[in-house]
């Protein structure tokens, strides 16, 4: 599964890229699956994603939670909170 | 009327007004944020989604229209690097009367601040930069519209 991942914010400023592409390993089924990956992968990963519970997503434009399973997704959206207005 | 844009140049009330008003509305409510220079910040950036940002306003906006008897919503928000006393974004909400306006225009910044993809960093004259954290307060007066 490969897998096109966008980051945001301090989530894009940790992990050094604006975009990416990943391949992921076949068992990685659910956003929580990819963020735990992500975490574990490198340390920029670590640094980004040490805090699930402070990372938002969207796949392919919709917002998704941590059981959305990634199974036909395109574009993953990863960022924090929003602070707009 | 349906207004919703998402720019990096200058929000201009005035003529963003007119634009709103043409047809004359009983009335208007408007909200406008503007760029705070509180413990010396220099520059207030915010970033955006180059797809889902207008695309989470234009949601709000039929929500709203949906919700109230609106006869025009103007919804803008500018992105990128701003200083203070710039205008961030621009709410402008036409009813008949007042209590569908003011209640659109409220719901609109309220949800605006939860539920679009923006994210605002400062810069402080002394160089700090720190990306602004969401406030808890922010999520209670969003879900009061729930």
């Amino acid at each position: 599964m490969t897998l096109r991942l966008s980051y945001f914010s301090w989530v894009r400023e940790r992990m050094g890229v604006a975009e990416e592409e990943v391949a992921p390993p076949a068992e990685t089924a659910t956003i929580a699956d990819l963020i735990r990956w992500l975490a574990e992968r490198d340390e920029r990963g670590g640094l980004a994603f040490a805090d699930p519970g402070r990372i938002r997503v969207a796949i392919d434009g919709l917002m998704a939670t941590p059981g959305t399973k990634l199974a036909g997704a395109g574009e993953v959206a990863l960022f924090p909170p929003v602070t707009g207005g | 009327m349906i207004r919703v844009a998402v720019q990096s140049g200058a929000i201009d009330v005035p003529a963003e007004m007119d634009l709103h008003d043409a047809g004359g509305h009983g009335a208007t409510a408007s909200f406008i944020g503007r760029v705070r220079g509180d413990d010396g910040l220099i520059e207030l950036f915010l970033e955006h989604h180059p797809v889902m940002t207008s695309a989470g306003l234009a949601d709000l906006a039929h929500v709203a229209a949906d919700r109230w008897q609106l006869a025009a919503i103007t919804l803008i928000h500018r992105v990128g690097a701003m200083a203070p006393g710039d205008t961030i974004v621009l709410i402008l909400a036409s009813s008949r009367h007042r209590v569908e306006a003011l209640a659109a225009c409220e719901f609109l910044i309220d949800r605006l601040k939860t539920d679009v993809m923006l994210w605002k960093r400062e810069t402080f004259v002394d160089g700090r930069a720190q990306w602004v954290e969401q406030r808890d307060g922010d999520h209670a007066r969003a879900e009061r519209w729930d």
